[in-house]
C-alpha cells in the first residue's frame, strides 16, 4: 500500500514538475549552443534581462527595509491601537488575492498618463506608467507581503521582554533592534528576501500591463518569453526561460536552505 | 528616602489595577511585594522600572520625580520572571551588555564580568548560551547581567517562579546573602509566603490594587491590619461565629463577629499534654495529613472546624479521637473594626512557639 | 538634541514613512479601480460586467479553477501525506520541488507546459490520436492552474500531519479500529482544516493565474478566454472601465475568500 502512494506521488512529481523543467533545457538546445546563446545574447534580451535584474534589485531592497520595520510596527508598536492593527493586518494580505493584470491595471489607472497624478508628472517629464518606475511599483505592490509574512510570526514568538530587558540596561531603539532583535529574526527576514527574488524575477502579467512591452525600453526577461512565444521563436523564448528556470531552481535551493536555518536559529 | 512613591494610579481599560498606591523605602532594603496573582504587584515594580506609565501619582528616587524618565535612564536592574536572557549571546555577553551600551572600555567590562561570573558562581559557564544552562543557572545569568551596571535599585518580578522546588530554596538564601553583600536597595515580587518571609526586611502585601500593608513579616504576621492580610499570612480558619469557642464569649458583644484562627494559635493533645486544662474544650480529630515534618490535623470543636499542626514528637493521633483543644487567641473582625482576642480563660501569657 | 529626543525624531520619521509607503502603495490603488470601475454610475458598471464575454469568462475562470482545485485537493492530500509520514530516498528532494512552482516565473511554467503538451510533442500527438486535443483548449488551463497552485495544499497539510498526536491514532488501534477506519475516524478529520484552507487558497490563485494559462489556452473568447486574459484584453483596447468592472467582480470574490479564509485560522487558533 505505501509503495503504490510513494510510486504514485514520485509519478506527479516527474510529470507534473520534472518533465516541464527537463523540456525546456532540451527545447534550448533545439539549435545547439549557436542556438542558445543566440537567443541570450541578441540585444533584445540582454535589455530585457537588465531590466529584469534592475527591478528586483530595487524592489527587493525597498520591501525588504519597509517590510521589516512595518512587520515591527504590527507586532510591537505601542502607537498603533489594537483594531487598527488587525485592519492593517488583514490587508497586508490583499496583494496575494490580487491578480497581477489587475494589479497591472490599478496601477495604470491610478498614475497613468490619463489620470490626473500621472498627467501632473507627465508634464513635468516624469513619466511612471509605461516607464521603469511604473514597473518598480506594480512588482513592490505584488512582492508587498512577502517579508512582512515571515518576519511577523517570529517577531511573536521571541516576545517583547528581551527587548524591556534591553531598554533596563540602557539600550535606545537602533541599538536594541541591532543587538537583540535583528539577530534573532535574521534568516526570516533572509527567507522573505528570496522569496521576494523569486516572485519579482517572475512577475509577469503586471509588468506586462504597466510597461506596455515596449521593445528595448519595457521590456523584461519574463515579458520578452511572451513576446517570443507570441512571435513563435520558440528556441529563442527557450533560451531566456531556461535562464529564469535555472535562477528558479538556484532560488528554490536558496529558500529550502533559509527555511532550515530559520528553524534552527 | 530612596525610593518613595506617592498616589500611584494605574489603569488598564476598565480595569483599575493599581489603586492609590504610597510607599517610601531606605536605602539598602530588601522589600517584598506579596499578594495574589493579578493584584498588582507586577505593575507597581514595571511603573517603578518604567516600563509602564503610571496614569497618576508621582515616582521618586532621591527626592527626585522619575515619572518622565525612560527606563533606560534609571539606573535600575531588572530581573525578569522567565529571565528575558539574550538567547543568541553567550553568558558572558548578556552580562556585558549593559557595560557594551554605556560604552565602558573593553578590559574594564572584561573584570566587571570576571568579577560577576565569580560572585554568582558561574565560573566554567561564561562561554555557554542559554539553551545550554540549568534553570537555577538561567536566572543567575539574568542577576549578574542586572548587576553589571552597578545600578542604585534591583528589582526582580518573581524571580523564582519558574525554578524547581528544591533550587528555589537554595536560590533564596544565596540571593538574601548576595544582596545583603553588595547592600543594593532592592525590590522583588513573589506570590510565595514563606519567600517573602524568608527573604525580605519587610513586606508589602498588595490586594487587588491597594496596598494593604507594609512591615516586617513578624509584624505583619502578629498585628495583621486587615481581614486580608491576616488571612493571607499562614493557614488560617474562618469562624463564623468565635463567641462558640470556649475563652471567646465575649465576643458576643460585638454581634456579626467573625474570628480568623491561625493553626500556629490553636493547641491540641490528650489532657495530660495540658497546663490549663480548665482553659480547653473536648473535641473530635476529622482528618490527618503528614507532612513531611509534622502532622496537619483537622479537627471538630462543636460545629466549628479548626486546622493545627502537631508535632513528630508527641503521641499519635487517629481520626475519630477525642482531644483538647485550646485556641489562644483569635483575630476578630467585623465590618468597622478589627483587633486579636486572647483567650479569656487562660490565667497567664502562653509562650507560643511558632 | 539629547539622546531620548533624537530618537523621538527619528522614530516619528519613520513611522509616518512607513505607513505613508502602506497606504499608498496598497490601499489607494485598491480603491482607486474600486472608484473607477463605477465611474461611468452604477448603470454603466452593470453594463460592462453583463457584456457576454465579460460574464462568460468569469464563469469559465470559476469552473476551470474549481476543477484545478479538486485536483490539487486530490492529488496534494496524498502527496503530503506521503512526505511526511513516509521515510524512503528522495524524499527531502521532493520536498524541496513542491515549492517550484513559487519559484518559477509563471510565463516560463506556461511555455514549458506548452512545449510539452504542443500538437508537435509526444504527449500532445498521443491526445490527438485519441481525439481530443490539449493545447489551446480546456484541458491546457487546467494543467496550467494545477501546476501554479500546486504547493498550497500540500503546505497547509503537513504542519497539520507534524503536529499528529501518535497517540491518537494508538488509541483508535487498541481500541480495534482498523488502519482505514483509523484514517477516516482520526487521522482525516484533523488534515481537513489544511485541506480546506490550502484549497480555498489554491482556488483564489486560479482564479488569478494570468502568466501560464495566456500562453497555453488559445484565449477563444467564451470558450477558452479566462478572466485575466479578458481583462488584459480590455487594456489592449483601450477599454479601461470595462476591464476595471470584471476586475472589481474578480478581486472581490478574491477578497472574500482571503477574508474568509483568515477567519477560519483565527478561530483555529482560538479554539
Amino acid at each position: 500500500m505505501r509503495r503504490l502512494w510513494i510510486g504514485l506521488t514520485f509519478l506527479v512529481f516527474a510529470l507534473l514538475l520534472g518533465a516541464p523543467v527537463v523540456r525546456i533545457a532540451m527545447g534550448a538546445w533545439n539549435d545547439g549552443w549557436s542556438g542558445f546563446a543566440g537567443g541570450l545574447t541578441r540585444p533584445e534580451a540582454v535589455h530585457a534581462l537588465a531590466m529584469t535584474g534592475l527591478i528586483v534589485v530595487a524592489v527587493t531592497v525597498i520591501n525588504t527595509v519597509f517590510g521589516v520595520m512595518l512587520a515591527m510596527y504590527l507586532v510591537r508598536a505601542a502607537w498603533l491601537g489594537p483594531r487598527l492593527k488587525k485592519l492593517l493586518n488583514s490587508i497586508v494580505d490583499l496583494p496575494f488575492a490580487v491578480s497581477p493584470v489587475i494589479g497591472g491595471l490599478m496601477i495604470v489607472l491610478l498614475l497613468g498618463p490619463d489620470s490626473a497624478i500621472g498627467g501632473l508628472l507627465g508634464a513635468a517629464g516624469i513619466k511612471i506608467v509605461y516607464a521603469l518606475p511604473g514597473m518598480i511599483l506594480a512588482t513592490l505592490f505584488v512582492t508587498f507581503p512577502l517579508v512582512i509574512r515571515e518576519v511577523m510570526p517570529v517577531l511573536q514568538e521571541i516576545g517583547t521582554q528581551q527587548e524591556e530587558a534591553a531598554a533596563m540596561l540602557g539600550a535606545y531603539g537602533w541599538t536594541t533592534f541591532r543587538r537583540v532583535t535583528w539577530p534573532q529574526i535574521r534568516w526570516s527576514v533572509v527567507y522573505g528576501i528570496v522569496l521576494t527574488v523569486a516572485r519579482s524575477l517572475g512577475e509577469f502579467g503586471a509588468v506586462l500591463v504597466v510597461s506596455g512591452n515596449i521593445l528595448f525600453k519595457t521590456q523584461t526577461a519574463t515579458t520578452l518569453v511572451y513576446q517570443d512565444v507570441e512571435n513563435f521563436s520558440l528556441t529563442s523564448a527557450n533560451a531566456v526561460a531556461l535562464v529564469l528556470a535555472a535562477g528558479s531552481v538556484a532560488l528554490l535551493l536558496l529558500m529550502e536552505w533559509a527555511k532550515s536555518r530559520q528553524k534552527h536559529a | 528616602m530612596h525610593v518613595e512613591v506617592r498616589g500611584l494610579n494605574k489603569r488598564f481599560g476598565e480595569f483599575h489595577a493599581v489603586k492609590n498606591v504610597g510607599f517610601s523605602i531606605a536605602k539598602g532594603q530588601l522589600i517584598g511585594l506579596l499578594g495574589p496573582s493579578g493584584g498588582g504587584k507586577t505593575s507597581i515594580l514595571r511603573m517603578l522600572a518604567g516600563l509602564e506609565t503610571p496614569d497618576e501619582g508621582d515616582i521618586l528616587f532621591h527626592g527626585k520625580r522619575v515619572n518622565d524618565l525612560p527606563p533606560q535612564e534609571r539606573g535600575i536592574g531588572f530581573v525578569f520572571q522567565n529571565y528575558a536572557l539574550f538567547k543568541h549571546m553567550t553568558v558572558e555577553g548578556n552580562i556585558a551588555f549593559g557595560l557594551e551600551v554605556k560604552k565602558w572600555p573593553k578590559p574594564r567590562i572584561r573584570e566587571r564580568v570576571a568579577e560577576l561570573v565569580e560572585l554568582t558562581g558561574l565560573s566554567g559557564f561564561e562561554k555557554r548560551y542559554p539553551h545550554q544552562l540549568s534553570g537555577g543557572q538561567r536566572q543567575r545569568v539574568a542577576f549578574a547581567r542586572a548587576l553589571a551596571p552597578e545600578p542604585q535599585l534591583l528589582l526582580l518580578d518573581e524571580p523564582f517562579a519558574a525554578i524547581d522546588a528544591k533550587i528555589r530554596q537554595e536560590l533564596r538564601s544565596w540571593l538574601r546573602e548576595m544582596i545583603d553583600r553588595l547592600g543594593i536597595t532592592s525590590i522583588f515580587v513573589t506570590h510565595d509566603q514563606d519567600e517573602a518571609i524568608e527573604v525580605a526586611d519587610e513586606i508589602m502585601i498588595i490586594n487587588q490594587g491597594n496596598l494593604e500593608q507594609k512591615g516586617t513579616p513578624w509584624d505583619i504576621y502578629k498585628n495583621p491590619q486587615t481581614p486580608f492580610v491576616a488571612s493571607f499570612i499562614g493557614e488560617s480558619t474562618i469562624v463564623e461565629d468565635i463567641s462558640s469557642l470556649r475563652g471567646f464569649e465575649d465576643a458576643r458583644a460585638w454581634p456579626g463577629t467573625r474570628g480568623l484562627i491561625r493553626p500556629e494559635y490553636v493547641e491540641i493533645g490528650k489532657p495530660s499534654e495540658f497546663q490549663i486544662l480548665s482553659a480547653t474544650e473536648t473535641g473530635r480529630v476529622k482528618h490527618l495529613q503528614f507532612r513531611g515534618s509534622e502532622w496537619l490535623v483537622e479537627l471538630e470543636v462543636g460545629s466549628t472546624r479548626l486546622v493545627t499542626y502537631r508535632s513528630l514528637e508527641k503521641e499519635v493521633l487517629h481520626p475519630g479521637d477525642e482531644i483538647q483543644v485550646l485556641v489562644h487567641r483569635a483575630y476578630l473582625f467585623n465590618d468597622n473594626d478589627s483587633w486579636i482576642m486572647e483567650n479569656k480563660l487562660k490565667e497567664d501569657r502562653t509562650y507560643v512557639e511558632i | 538634541m539629547s539622546s531620548k529626543l533624537k530618537n523621538r525624531w527619528w522614530g516619528w520619521g519613520f513611522r509616518s514613512a512607513v505607513m505613508l509607503y502602506f497606504i499608498i502603495l496598497i490601499v489607494l490603488p485598491i480603491l482607486g479601480i474600486y472608484g473607477q470601475s463605477l465611474s461611468d454610475g452604477w448603470k454603466a458598471f452593470m453594463d460592462n460586467i453583463r457584456e457576454p464575454l465579460a460574464w462568460k469568462s468569469v464563469q469559465l475562470t470559476v469552473w476551470m479553477a474549481l476543477i484545478a482545485t479538486a485536483v490539487n485537493i486530490a492529488i496534494g492530500t496524498m502527496a503530503g501525506w506521503v512526505l511526511i509520514r513516509y521515510r524512503f530516498p528522495g524524499r527531502s528532494l521532493l520536498n524541496s520541488m513542491v515549492d517550484l512552482p513559487f519559484a518559477l516565473p509563471t510565463a516560463v511554467a506556461g511555455l514549458m507546459i506548452l512545449l510539452l503538451l504542443g500538437p508537435q510533442s509526444p504527449i500532445g500527438r498521443w491526445a490527438e490520436h485519441f481525439g481530443f486535443s490539449i493545447l489551446f483548449h480546456r484541458p491546457a488551463i487546467i494543467i496550467a492552474m494545477v501546476f501554479v497552485t500546486f504547493p498550497f495544499v500540500i503546505r497547509a497539510i503537513q504542519p497539520l500531519l507534524e503536529e499528529l498526536d501518535p497517540a491518537e491514532e494508538e488509541a483508535a488501534y487498541t481500541m480495534g479500529a482498523s488502519r482505514f477506519k483509523t484514517f477516516f475516524r482520526v487521522i482525516f478529520p484533523n488534515m481537513l482544516p489544511g485541506i480546506a484552507s490550502g484549497a480555498m487558497l489554491a482556488f483564489s490563485r486560479a482564479l488569478a493565474e494570468f502568466g501560464a494559462v495566456v500562453l497555453v489556452a488559445g484565449n477563444i473568447p467564451g470558450r477558452t478566454l479566462i478572466a485575466s486574459v479578458y481583462i488584459f484584453g480590455e487594456i489592449e483596447s483601450d477599454n479601461a472601465a470595462g476591464a476595471a468592472a470584471v476586475s472589481v467582480i474578480l478581486l472581490t470574490l478574491s477578497f472574500l475568500i482571503l477574508w474568509f479564509v483568515n477567519h477560519l485560522q483565527s478561530r483555529r487558533r482560538t479554539a
